[in-house]
């Protein structure tokens, strides 16, 4: 299966009102990259993005993971992944029980509408994922300036 | 590669501490034309990490997603007096860095 | 109508500020650009760490002590560090010794090559826009106020015939949509007034900090008009004029725009 389709069922199941049954296909080669075969769950993340966005070059975007941030229990990773962009993997952010609190925000470039997907691994091995979906709309005229 | 770090400069032991960094960098996608029509070489920094007193608490891979002149936000506990020190790469192999320090209370 | 309106107007005008019902907004109506923004570029430009404009005013910072040119000399040789409040925004002004009309940028680059022994900075040269922006930061919040009586006048009279003449393969002027349409969406826009507080600024179709002439340039390529060299006259006079349109508006730079 490819990206676009893992990402496109992703979506679909997302918006069934049994959503707890969506999950992030594990076959996708770069989650697999990942996770290794192991299921990635909806849930425990949160993926803020605005629903709307002038301009797709800079889109602010927050990711949160509901953890306790310990030493037994912390998230080790999350990361970020497009539909759209030429480079799938936006970012992978390294964290650990050091961070005390797992939030992440930063600004990212989004190439037009599409829904964006955070995976976060813990330290239990386990694999937990939102995404969002953003309407980018395109700029008003080609200025050669 | 001029770069701001926003940390407190005070913190009691345990307070869980906001970080920003921006860095000055196009973040070049690779796919942008210039003047004359030429495309430009994508570089981005594609690595960044954050040691406190030498020990890294935070890293992150980054791409042509992050967008130019990039901005990361995350959170550390204030554990001891020293330097929060940010290092960074791009693709052509500049390596940036910036440190600042924060007082620990208590 | 207007147009004649206003000409007959600034003739019998006295020299200083004009009084507001000459404008075509009146300053009761004025807002800066960044009321047309989304909230989130909004609340990125008044956050004065996140602000990528703010990259550029510590550049700006450092240029000012560092010395360049045949001289050796710095900014700060001559310039005490208080000594930029309020400058920007009188500008553009004319210079008293020459008769000449400056902006900002040109400004800086007189200092430059006439008292530094440096070459000129080129526009939107990474060094330029950092003292600009440097410079213009620290008028942050003060009242735009730039003179149009004495050798300014002619200046401001070119550039009120520059915004209100009609131009590229749309015919346009920039008054049928700064004055007229502001407020209207354009594709992802919305126009906003057409003022110059906040430049150099942050835009993010740019990914960079550009000039106000950048800015004009885009217009003016927006509507497949002709774009002229940076630093032309008509531009100063063009920047002259926007600068009374927008007289009382606080200065906002580093602008953050789309
Ligand atoms: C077709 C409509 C159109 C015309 C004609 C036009 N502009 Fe603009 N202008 C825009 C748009 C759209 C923007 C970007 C959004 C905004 O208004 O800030 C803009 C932005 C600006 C800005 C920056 C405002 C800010 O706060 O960032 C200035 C200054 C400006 N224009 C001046 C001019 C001048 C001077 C002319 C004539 C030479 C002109 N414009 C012609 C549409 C136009
Ligand atoms: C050798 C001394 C000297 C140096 C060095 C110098 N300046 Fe100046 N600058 C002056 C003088 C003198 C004036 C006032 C000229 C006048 O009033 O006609 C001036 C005027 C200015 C003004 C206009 C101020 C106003 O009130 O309108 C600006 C802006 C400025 N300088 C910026 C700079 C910058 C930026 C640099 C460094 C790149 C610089 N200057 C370096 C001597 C200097």
């Amino acid at each position: 299966m490819k990206r676009r389709d893992f990402l496109a069922g992703a979506a679909g199941a997302l918006a069934l009102p049994g959503a707890a049954l969506a999950q992030v296909d594990p076959r996708d080669p770069l989650v697999r990259a990942l996770t290794n075969g192991a299921p990635v769950r909806k849930g425990k993340v949160t993926l803020v993005l605005p629903q709307l966005a002038d301009n797709g070059n800079s889109v602010p975007i927050r990711i949160t993971v509901d953890s306790p941030m310990t030493p037994a229990d912390h998230v080790k990773s999350i990361h970020l992944y497009s539909e759209r962009n030429p480079v799938p993997n936006m970012a992978n952010f390294y964290l650990g029980p050091r961070a005390g609190k797992a939030e992440i925000n930063s600004r990212v470039r989004l190439a037009g509408s599409q829904r964006v997907t955070a995976v976060a691994k813990l330290s239990d091995g386990s694999f937990w994922y939102d995404a969002a979906p953003i309407v980018v709309t395109l700029s008003a005229c080609l200025d050669e300036s | 590669m001029a770069a701001r770090i926003q940390i407190p400069r005070e913190a009691k032991r345990g307070d869980v501490i906001e970080v920003r960094i921006l860095i000055q960098h196009p973040m070049e996608t690779g796919y942008r034309h210039d003047d004359v029509g030429h495309l430009i070489k994508r570089n981005v920094i594609n690595a960044l990490s954050c040691r406190y007193d030498g020990v890294e608490v935070f890293r992150a891979d980054l791409s042509s997603g992050i967008s130019a002149n990039p901005y990361v936000q995350f959170y550390t506990v204030a554990e001891a007096s020293g330097d929060l020190e940010f290092t960074w790469i791009d693709d052509e192999g500049e390596r940036g860095s910036e440190r600042q320090a924060i007082v620990v209370r208590g | 109508m207007r147009f004649a309106g206003l000409a007959l107007a600034a003739a019998a005008l006295a020299a200083g500020a004009a009084p507001a019902q000459e404008r075509a907004i009146p300053s009761g109506e004025l807002k800066s650009g960044s009321a047309f923004l989304g909230s989130d570029l909004r609340a990125l430009q008044n956050d004065a760490f996140a602000n990528p404009g703010m990259l550029w005013v510590e550049r700006g910072e450092k240029l000012w002590r560092e010395p360049a040119g045949k001289k050796n000399l710095a900014c700060a040789s001559c310039h005490k560090d208080t000594s930029m409040r309020g400058v920007a925004a009188s500008y553009p002004k004319i210079d008293k010794a020459s008769g000449k009309l400056f902006n900002l940028e040109g400004r800086i680059n007189q200092c430059r090559t006439e008292r530094m022994g440096a070459e000129p900075l080129r526009y939107e040269s990474e060094d330029l826009l950092a003292l600009t922006a440097y410079i213009a930061r620290q008028s942050l919040g003060l009242p735009i106020a730039a003179r149009i009586d004495g050798a300014a006048r002619a200046h401001f009279e070119a550039g009120r015939a520059a915004y209100h003449l009609r131009r590229g393969q749309m015919n346009l002027s920039c008054a049928h949509c700064h004055d007229a349409q502001w407020g209207k969406r354009l594709l992802s826009e919305t126009i906003s007034q057409g003022h110059p507080n906040a430049y150099p600024a942050y835009r993010m179709e740019w990914q960079t900090m550009g000039s106000l002439e950048r800015r004009l340039r885009a217009c003016l390529s927006g509507i497949r008009a002709e774009m002229l060299p940076y630093g032309s006259q008509e531009y100063l006079d063009l920047e002259l004029f926007l600068a009374w349109r927008a007289q009382g508006l606080p200065i906002e730079t580093p602008g953050v725009r789309r």
